[in-house]
């Protein structure tokens, strides 16, 4: 009987891939575990193997076609007398699995499940304080964007340089650092083996020795190995030696939950790193955002922790054309205007926020949505005059509820703001529970943009 | 253990004389810390250098201008050894605004930018990947200076010694590892932490060279300093140095060190002592009489001296103090 072979999902947060190269023909006999294709994720080159044993019927889909959604069906394997004719309605194969090229550790290993739905995208066209008066924007990724922020501030000055786990030989993890090996040799662009403790303090003295690191962490879940050296190192050296001696280095990596990937690795440091004083922390949203907000990190003078997010890298937004283009920190952008609520978000719970608000115009509850941009510093200001217009406030993060950016906002806009209040100020967490792994616990765990939308009705009172 | 009789080594009456005034200093300014933490002028932690002097002596007579520094809290003999002012140490330990850090800092965290010295780290073990990337950076911007990146056999069983010892090997980091071995980790001797006690040889797994040196003889230390620093400087990487030195006061001012007898440490003080071992060089060679080490003596008394009172004069930093130097 015909089975299909369908485009597997070969990363935790692969959509869509490119279906790089067939190493099988029509008429081909394979058997299982037979690598019969090249898959081209967001991240990397997969081998892919076959799961049954069969002739190849059909080629679904021709070799170099990107764009290929998880799932689709690519090709048609059919028993030995069975005519490929009979092959449309056939059922689909098991979910197929693959082989990776690499050693990638767990964050960006292989999961061969299909990604979990992802937020619901903005629509174009809403105001993004990002963007300047009639500039001149294009296109890009997330990912595009991270990368031709760090290319350009290298150029810009040689003593930048990246040093982090597979940036160079592997062209990134993530594939962030893709050509950059090429560009600015191995001097600057730096390999370094699995040991976040020690480069992390490299790092830090390379700093004092005048450099300006950039350092990837794979993740930023493995940034806790290192965490001593972002706090004790990088963030007091300046204070403990009467202004003598800062810090300039970045520290960028994913941060918070990816998908499918478990409680070691999904988590949002945002909250533990904006309470150090010392730092700068920036938590990018937009492709814009990226791109501003890591030329300025690279540029400033301070230790600064740049929290991005896997599931962020391949969205595509409008960003600035030019390499003047830079974000201060402290300075939030309205992402959508609106008179009844204040939501206020930052990283990928902009998106929940976005995603909610255009729920709520439905019912004619029209929600202002602020992008922070930076935790540290904070720009009060502007969610503070927002409160003062819409009098309600619900806060939209990834992070754990104890201790959150949100019990920080909800405490400055009571004490500063406390008269305009027409309901208490309302936060929006993960839950309070370690990342579970099965798909409808880690759904429950994450922050949805339906809870964002309860949470502003029961402050809207309605 | 008595050091046997020597030849007479081939040293200047000069270079003597200055190893004897700059132990000498580090040892009466300790002395008087300690006295100034016992009328409570000095808070918190206060970490004594005592006994170890020869090995921050003998290191900085290998070293030249450009050369940097880095080390754990026991710090003060370091920073006094590279040329930082006694005034402005003591003013530190004080917490006043006179201080290197304007009272900031404390005993464990001063810093001189202008004479390389890096720290003063209160975390153990962590001041070693920070020496080693002082090494990237010099290695990056192609000069010849050499990191000297002290810490104690403490230390030496953390981990990240032994990531920042493979890596600095990989990339050839032009980082002098000095292992200051005064035998215990506060009250946990050697012994008692690890099966392995020659430390310097766990560089043999990295491929990092290293010897063990008399770190009570500032001779030998300064030998050993400038072979090391030769290798670096040559640009073959790494080198460790294992300084066999001792302490002669508690891990810090609060520990009586219960851990080991009053007859180890007498015995390590008459027959080791790094001060007595040039004081006799100096008077058996006949190079100096008891009267000119008298006036050294006196000289340096003075100095001290100058500093405790600068230390006690020099105000509390200004309240604004509090909110300056978090970011730039």
């Amino acid at each position: 009987m015909a089975t299909q072979v369908l485009m597997p999902a070969l990363s935790p947060t692969m959509e869509e891939g490119t279906l790089a190269r067939w190493l099988v023909k029509e008429g081909d006999t394979v058997k299982s575990g037979q690598v019969i294709a090249e898959i081209e994720t967001d991240k990397a080159t997969m081998e892919f193997e076959a799961v049954d044993e069969g002739i190849i019927g059909r080629l679904l889909v021709a070799e170099g076609a990107a764009g290929v959604k998880v799932n689709t069906p690519i090709a048609v394997l059919i028993e030995e007398g069975e005519d490929a004719s009979s092959v449309a309605d056939a059922p689909s194969s098991a979910p197929a699995t693959a082989k990776s090229e690499s050693d990638e550790r767990p964050a960006a290993a292989v999961a061969a499940v299909p990604a979990a739905p992802a937020p619901v995208q903005p629509a174009k066209g809403w105001p993004h304080a990002d963007l300047p008066e009639g500039a001149q924007t294009k296109t890009m990724t997330v990912r595009e964007a991270l990368r031709e922020a760090m290319a350009e501030e290298m150029r810009a000055a040689p003593n930048v340089f990246l040093m982090g786990e597979e940036v160079g030989e592997y062209q990134g993890a993530y594939k962030i650092s893709q050509g950059l090996l090429d560009e600015f040799g191995s001097k600057r662009v730096v390999d370094t083996p699995i040991t976040e403790h020690g480069f992390a303090g490299i790092a830090v003295g390379a700093s004092w020795g005048g450099l300006r690191p950039i350092v990837e962490f794979m993740t930023f879940n493995f940034a806790m190995q290192a965490i001593d050296h972002l706090i004790n190192s990088a963030a007091k050296t300046l204070y403990m030696s009467g202004g003598q001696m800062g810090s300039p280095i970045v520290f960028r990596g994913p941060n918070g939950a990816a998908a499918r990937v478990g409680a070691q690795h999904s988590q949002d440091y945002a909250a533990w790193y904006a309470a150090i004083p010392g730092l700068k922390v920036a938590m990018p949203w937009s492709a814009a955002d990226a791109k501003g907000l890591l030329k300025t990190a690279i540029r400033d003078n301070n230790p600064v922790i740049f929290l991005e997010n896997e599931i962020m890298y391949g969205r595509s937004f409008e960003v600035p054309v030019g390499d003047d283009f830079t974000i201060p920190f402290g300075k939030a952008s309205i992402v959508r205007e609106g008179r009844d609520v204040t939501l206020v978000s930052f990283g990928i719970g902009v998106s929940h926020a976005l995603a909610a608000a255009e729920e709520l115009a439905k019912e004619g509850i029209e929600a202002e949505v602020i992008n922070l941009r930076t935790l540290r510093p904070i720009d009060y200001d502007t969610v503070l005059a927002s409160v003062q217009k819409t009098n309600r406030c619900v806060t939209v993060e990834e992070g754990f509820p104890v201790g959150s950016i949100g019990d920080h906002l909800a405490s400055t806009i009571m004490q500063r703001a406390f008269d305009w209040l027409d309901a208490p100020v309302v936060t929006c967490t993960g839950k309070d529970v370690p990342m579970p792994y099965a798909a409808n616990l880690e759904k429950l765990a994450l922050i949805t943009p339906a809870e964002v939308v309860a949470a502003v009705k029961s402050v809207c009172y309605r | 253990m008595a050091r046997k009789p020597e030849p007479r080594p081939n040293v200047s009456k000069d270079e003597l004389l200055k190893y004897y005034r700059e132990m000498l200093l580090i040892r009466r300014f300790e002395e008087k810390a300690g006295q100034l933490y016992g009328m409570g002028l000095i808070g918190g932690f206060c970490h004594l250098y005592i006994g170890q002097e020869a090995v921050v002596v003998g290191l900085e007579a290998a070293a030249k201008e450009g050369d940097k520094r880095i080390t754990s809290y026991r710090d003060h003999g370091h920073m006094l050894a590279c040329g930082m002012e006694p005034k402005g140490v003591m003013a530190e330990l004080t917490g006043r605004i006179g201080g290197y850090s304007k009272g900031k800092g404390g005993s464990m965290h001063m810093f001189s930018r202008e004479k390389h010295f890096y720290g003063g780290h209160g975390i153990v073990g962590a001041q070693v990947p920070l020496g080693a990337g002082l090494a990237f950076a010099d290695r990056y911007l192609g000069n010849d200076n050499v990191t000297f990146t002290y810490f104690g056999d403490g230390a030496a069983n953390q981990g990240q010694v032994y990531e920042t010892y493979n890596m600095a090997e990989l990339w050839s980091l032009p980082v002098v590892f000095v292992i200051e071995n005064n035998q215990y980790a506060m009250g946990t001797s050697v012994k008692r932490s690890t099966k392995s006690t020659t430390l310097y040889e766990r560089g043999v797994a990295y491929g990092i060279p290293g010897e063990q040196v008399d770190g009570m003889d500032v001779l030998a230390v300064k030998a050993a300093g400038e072979k090391a620093v030769a290798h670096c400087r040559a640009g073959k990487g790494p080198y460790i140095l294992e300084m066999m030195t001792y302490r002669y006061r508690g891990h810090s001012m609060s520990d009586p060190a219960k851990y080991r007898t009053r007859e180890e440490v007498e015995k390590i003080r008459t027959e080791k002592d790094c001060i007595e071992h040039v004081r006799d060089l100096l008077t058996q060679g006949g190079l100096a009489s008891d009267e000119d080490l008298k006036a050294i003596d006196k000289e340096i008394k003075a100095l001290v001296n100058e500093a405790a009172e600068f230390s006690k004069e020099s105000p509390e930093p200004p309240v604004a103090e509090l909110w300056t130097d978090i970011t730039v």
